[in-house]
């Protein structure tokens, strides 16, 4: 885990989500990474493809009671409760420091309904540093009776549209896996305007404490991230690249440049690295550098010829 | 703020009593680094099972870069890391968190409670005078028998450190609670408590220094992933509504900021 020296003859890396030029295709998931800053002693912040941080909605939330984590074979289940600061706290106490770094902000956005998904939008469209929104639709649709936005097309497709009217900026769509079918989302979310969708966000599960037949998480139930979740997660990013053309962002396991490069194959144009931040904070460079190390080992000319190059009969 | 993630070699493990096990590490910088009541997260196996690294305080730190912990066995992470081979190579991340606003030795009273024990070696060697005779902190240590307490006392009689000891079945020191020790002390309100230890031992250590008036400093636990404020999964309660983050906005509070409940 000590920095790992590259020699310079360059790698092109770029890869591009729309609008959105990247340096290379490391990203880091939301809610794995803060706002950044908390991994200034580990992580050459400036060397990421991008950063996408923690979601952020319309007013500040506080957050479900603890425990709120439990560790689980190969993964965690989460059930923080989307606390945040808020969007205006966001703007004036943390873009300051992220618009210094030089690399592509992502901000992910979550609300109750489609009007606070627009407002957002609106707020974030002319904000320096802030270079792309990801919509987060795994939240409770409150005005739909909670049924998650990232579950029903029609609504995925309303905030999508939604917040393409109001702003500017290239719309990355982040999509549940917690559907029967991941490519009616991708499909509806690509006609309403989406620049690009990421995958995938936590798969909804569960522990029980024996001892004391309690559920582990206060929430009860929670979103299971990690190393367990990567085959599914694949499996969806593959299943997405058959029916979209836009850009598709891998998430969900990725610890390693094997691990992305593998996503890559299946058809991803980037990747989010998430859980594997708590683990090994340098985890996003080491997952940089093993795949500039793979480019030059395969001499690929561009880290985009992987993309979608899965081998198959 | 400096931190680090570092490979760093397990250069003693010791059983100090039934499922207490003190681990020394060979971690130069984080010890440099370090300030009583922060902790490390301390990776347990290379692989992806368990994935999450545990939270440890940071006992002691010697001037020759050694970092120890001490801990408990309680579950599968902590037993594995346990069994740890001496001379094995474990990755450490920190020093991290905020840890304890020291006071003057004369007018600071440590009471820790079973593993709680752990921080208060290294507040207490800070808090002490380098010199022979000079001021020290009073030290009130509590376990549930002799053959857990004992053998943690003697690190702080090393430092000139005469401890006032409770056990709850009464085979050690006074027969019964450190709160009882505490309260027995009567403590001025000038003094300043640090205590770490059960949560219904920090409820009512916190109860009695409202009462008397005398400020309280707690160390609390939480499950953590992250350790360095990434996750937000490490939420406590506070008595003014809302949640703090241990690992970064502690895990040193102010007794009085946090809800107990007695
Ligand atoms: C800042 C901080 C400092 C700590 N310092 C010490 C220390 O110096 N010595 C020491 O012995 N322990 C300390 N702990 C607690 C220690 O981290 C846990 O005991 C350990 O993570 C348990 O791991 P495990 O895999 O063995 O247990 P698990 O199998 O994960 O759990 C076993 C039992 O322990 C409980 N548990 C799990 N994690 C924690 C936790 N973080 N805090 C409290 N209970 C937990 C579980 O609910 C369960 O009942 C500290 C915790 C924190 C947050
Ligand atoms: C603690 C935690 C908090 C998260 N918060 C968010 C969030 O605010 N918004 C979001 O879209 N996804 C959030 N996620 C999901 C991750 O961004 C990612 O999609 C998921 O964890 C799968 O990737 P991983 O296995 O690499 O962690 C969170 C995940 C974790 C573990
Ligand atoms: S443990 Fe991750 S924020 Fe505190």
């Amino acid at each position: 885990m000590e920095p790992v020296i590259i020699t310079s003859d360059a790698v092109d890396l770029q890869v591009a989500i729309g609008s959105l030029a990247l340096q290379n295709p490391v990203m880091t998931a939301s809610g794995t990474f803060g706002y950044g800053r908390e991994f200034e002693s580990f992580v050459d912040l400036s060397r990421l493809g991008a950063i996408v941080v923690k979601g952020i909605s319309l007013e500040p939330r506080c957050g479900n009671p603890p425990p709120r984590i439990v560790e689980t074979a190969c993964g965690m289940l989460n059930a923080i409760g989307l606390e945040n600061v808020g969007v205006d706290r966001f703007i004036r106490e943390k873009m300051p420091y992220l618009s210094g770094l030089g690399v592509p902000v992502i901000v992910n956005i979550l609300g109750d309904c489609v009007e606070e998904y627009a407002r957002l939008a609106e707020r974030l469209a002319d904000i320096a540093g802030v270079s792309a929104i990801e919509i987060n639709i795994s939240c409770p649709n409150v005005k739909k009776g909670g049924v998650a936005f990232g579950t029903d097309p029609q609504m995925a497709a309303a905030v999508t549209a939604a917040v393409k009217k109001s702003c500017r900026l290239p719309i990355i769509v982040k999509l549940s896996p917690n559907v029967t079918d991941v490519t009616l989302m991708a499909k509806a979310v690509e006609e309403a305007g989406a620049d690009g969708v990421s995958l995938i966000n936590t798969l909804i599960g569960m522990a029980i404490d024996l001892a004391s037949r309690r559920p582990r998480l206060a929430n009860i139930i929670g979103g299971l991230s990690g190393p367990a979740i990567k085959p599914v997660a694949l499996r969806m990013v593959y299943q997405v690249a058959q029916v979209v053309t836009i850009p598709i962002i891998g998430i969900g396991g990725i610890a390693s440049a094997e691990d992305a490069l593998e996503f890559m194959l299946a058809g991803a144009s980037a990747v989010q690295v998430g859980t594997a931040n708590f683990v090994n904070p340098r985890a996003s460079e080491d997952v940089l550098d093993g795949i500039t190390a793979y480019a030059r080992e395969q001499q690929l000319s561009s880290i985009r010829d992987l993309i979608g190059g899965l081998r198959l009969g | 703020m400096s931190q680090f993630q570092k490979n760093v070699e397990l250069v003693r493990s010791e059983v100090l009593a039934q499922d207490v096990i003190r681990l020394t590490f060979n971690a130069p910088e984080i010890a440099a680094a370090a300030m009583p009541g922060q902790f490390v997260m301390v990776q347990i196996a290379p692989g992806q099972d368990p994935l999450l690294r545990r939270p440890f305080s940071i006992h002691q730190i010697t001037k020759d870069g050694a970092l120890q912990i001490l801990f408990k066995v309680v579950g599968r992470g902590t037993r594995l890391l346990a069994q740890v081979q001496e001379g094995a190579h474990l990755s450490l991340l920190g020093p991290l968190g905020r840890g304890f606003i020291l006071a003057a030795p004369e007018k600071a009273c440590l009471v820790g409670g079973g593993m709680g024990i752990a921080p208060l070696l290294f507040l207490a060697g800070r808090l002490s005078q380098p010199v022979h005779d000079g001021p020290r902190p009073k030290v009130i240590l509590g376990a549930r028998n002799r053959a857990e307490l004992v053998p943690l006392i003697a690190a702080f009689e090393n430092i000139g450190i005469k401890v006032l000891a409770a056990t709850d079945d009464g085979s050690f020191g006074h027969h019964g609670l450190v709160t009882d020790v505490l309260q027995g002390l009567n403590l001025d309100s000038a003094f300043t408590v640090y205590s770490c230890g059960p949560r219904p031992m920090m409820a009512a250590i916190n109860h009695l220094c409202q009462q008397q008036k005398i400020s309280c400093q707690v160390s609390v636990e939480t499950v953590m992933a992250c350790g360095m404020g990434a996750c937000l999964g490490c939420a406590v309660a506070l008595k003014a509504g809302g949640y703090a983050h241990v690992c970064s906005d502690g895990p040193v509070f102010e007794a009085g900021e946090l809800l107990w409940s007695l």
